[in-house]
């Protein structure tokens, strides 16, 4: 029996073996993804393996990933075993991989690496991200047009540039169409659990809010809108099915729009150091498609905002805007360069709660 | 704040403290046989992600409610043979059990994440959710909450007023007095152990069965530590369990509003309240003593043929 296992392995051995020389002569192109959470999240792993899912259909790429990877030391694992085992191009989505992707990016400096929501970058490695923002300020649009309170929830993760950048962005849509309209903000100090999110979303109902955007993976604050009877904005990806009473639409990443191009560029050998930070106008940021209780007057508007977006005529941070106290932030005229949005650490007028 | 805004905090307090009020009661009962476990927020996950499983493929969540605290006990009997059949270290083995359950359900768990399952939703309990205030507060809940008002009294009642309940005590306070009165403490802390797992099994089935319909990783988020103190915050009676567990809870629900209404106070400080609580509790209940009302045979093993 012992003999038996010995030769069925040993035959596995150069199975494997001669698997790994057949990928060798095709030379084909090893795309890695590390991935921060689960990627059946339905959140933001999901949506970026959605964009590997892309690269995978292209010709001669062959994808791999690496999800729940935690931040720091276990990253540099990772991502030191891939770059080792010779992937060509390693993509790291998550902030706390950026000091861990670059230690590994001086040691191998054939391999490309990308990372996202960051801003280090090297010969070698590219920082890159999506005006996700954009998004936000449309759906604030569509919130503000759909308020009666005029009191809308934000459940936000952690008081980070990232995170105050999209409730700005937002909370200007919602004061676009509805001056008297606020926005009130609740910190969960987490990125996915499903109890204390929804658990947050529901205080912001019990001071009246009619609306509840979030900034999680977790569809916790959709169920708390779904069931207290009033509107969402969803967030990564479409999370209509969590709440299709009350989702009003998602501010949803897509990833397919700019892996694929990516990894094109590399093949060409085109490929060199940059820090992508593209929107809606390339694809990488849009709207999820609207929840029927949206009027047609207002999903016209929000498209033509969009359009104009796209365009360039119409930036989401240009004054005169003011912070909570009243003090212009950005003067008449002016637009935010990308340096202040990235370092965005104050509030707009109209945003209710604490910034930090 | 007026009483529309306290209304709501109140009846969110009693939502999150209804999960930890369902684990502490077992980690009470494990002690009150002897035996101190701190797998408490293993058995709970292990309870969420079954509840969830079960929920999930059967549609029935009382079905999932009863298997996930059945299962939960299960294995929490791992605790058992090591502290009761190889007399091993209670608080490793605990630890252990904790690191396990978290890192099983997370393995298991890992297709499921995001995934939702029927659950409980609230309603208006008949006659009592008419009382003004109180019904708003206490009968406008879920199934699982109303099950939960009951147990602090069926715990004492077992433990002050049945023969197995004054006998389980027996075998936490002294083991060789109740061997001399011809009952098995061995076998009685097998049963200690995992009935306080099916409580917390059930406390973990909470959390994916009411308040949220859905899976994820570290769903319970330390809720089973903050329950192994409020064993000790309580002194090992159930009634206090109650009342501390709806403290927790109410903290959590009140920081949550104080930054709904717009207090610009950090939100790291408020959400350090519970924990800064925990260790004040603590803090208090040893300096006065009370640490000594604990079962006098706690934490330590019975020696074959003693």
């Amino acid at each position: 029996m012992r003999k038996f296992v010995g030769i069925v392995m040993l035959a596995a051995l150069v199975a494997v073996a001669g698997f790994g020389a057949t990928v060798a002569q095709a030379k084909e192109l090893k795309v890695g993804f590390v991935y921060v959470s689960p990627v059946g999240d339905a959140g933001y792993s999901y949506a970026h393996d959605l964009g590997r899912q892309a690269v995978a259909k292209m010709d001669g790429v062959k994808t791999f990933y690496v999800e729940s990877v935690p931040e720091g030391a276990d990253a540099t694992r990772v991502i030191n075993n891939m770059a080792r085992k010779g992937y060509d191009v390693i993509f790291g989505t998550s902030f706390g991989y950026m000091d861990p992707m670059l230690k590994v990016a001086k040691k191998f400096p054939k391999t490309t690496f990308m990372h996202c929501s960051g801003y280090k970058t090297a010969p070698n490695m590219s920082a890159y991200f999506g005006r996700i923002y954009q998004s936000r300020y449309l759906a604030g649009l569509v919130a503000g047009s759909m308020t009666k309170s005029n009191i809308i929830g934000y459940v936000g993760a952690f008081p980070i540039p990232e995170v105050k950048r999209g409730i700005n962005a937002f909370t200007l849509g919602v004061r676009a169409v509805n001056p008297n309209a606020k926005v009130h903000v609740v910190w969960t100090k987490t990125w996915y659990d499903p109890a204390t999110e929804k658990e947050a979303a529901k205080s912001l109902i019990d001071i009246g809010s009619d609306v509840i955007a979030q900034h999680q993976d977790s569809p916790g604050p959709q169920e708390a809108a779904q069931e207290a009877g009033i509107y969402s904005v969803g967030y990564n990806s479409d999370m209509s099915q969590f709440a299709p009473k009350a989702h009003l639409t998602s501010v949803v990443w897509n990833w397919s729009a700019f892996y694929p191009v990516v990894i094109e560029k590399v093949k060409k050998g085109e490929w060199k150091a940059d820090n992508y930070w593209w929107g809606l106008s390339e694809g990488v940021v849009d709207l999820a498609p609207f929840g029927k209780m949206v009027p047609q007057d207002v999903q016209d508007m929000v498209n033509a905002r969009k359009a104009e977006i796209k365009k360039g005529t119409f930036k989401v941070f240009a004054g005169p805007i003011k912070d909570q106290s009243g003090t212009v932030r950005i003067a008449e005229g002016e637009v935010a360069s990308d340096a202040m949005l990235t370092g965005m650490d104050w509030f707009v007028e109209g945003v209710e709660g604490s910034n930090q | 704040m007026g009483l529309e805004l306290i209304i709501p905090i109140l009846a969110a307090t009693i939502q999150s403290g209804t999960p930890i009020l369902y684990a502490t009661l077992g980690e009470m009962l494990t002690e009150r046989s002897g035996v101190l476990n701190l797998g408490v927020e293993g058995m709970m996950i292990f309870g969420a992600f079954f509840a969830f499983l079960v929920s999930y493929y059967t549609g029935n969540p009382w079905l999932a409610f009863i298997c996930a605290g059945l299962l939960a006990g299960l294995f929490g009997l791992a605790h058992a043979v090591v502290c009761l059949v190889f007399q091993g270290n209670q608080v490793v083995s605990g630890l252990a059990l904790t690191i396990l359950g978290v890192g099983l359900a997370d393995f298991l768990g890992t297709a499921y994440v995001g995934v939702s399952a029927p659950g409980f939703s609230p309603f208006d309990f008949p006659v009592l959710s008419a009382i003004p205030v109180l019904g708003e507060i206490f009968f406008k809940q879920d199934a699982l909450v109303y099950v939960s008002f009951l147990l602090p009294f069926l715990f004492w009642f077992f433990m002050n007023r049945t023969r197995w309940g004054l006998a389980l005590g027996a075998a936490g306070e002294n083991p060789a007095a109740c061997f001399a009165a011809g009952l098995n403490p061995v076998k009685l802390r097998w049963a200690g152990i995992y009935f306080g797992g099916v409580l917390c099994g059930l406390g973990g089935a909470y959390l994916s069965l009411a308040y949220t319909h859905l899976w994820t990783n570290n769903m319970t988020a330390g809720r089973g530590w903050i329950a192994v103190a409020l064993v000790i915050f309580a002194f090992w009676r159930p009634g206090r369990a109650m009342f501390g567990a709806y403290l927790f809870g109410g903290i959590m629900a009140f920081q949550m509003r104080l930054q709904a209404v717009g207090a610009t106070l950090p939100s790291s400080l408020l959400l350090m309240l519970p924990y800064a609580l925990t260790i004040i509790v603590l803090l208090f209940s040893s300096a006065r003593g009370k640490g000594r009302q604990a079962p006098a045979a706690l934490g330590v093993n019975i020696e074959p043929g003693e």
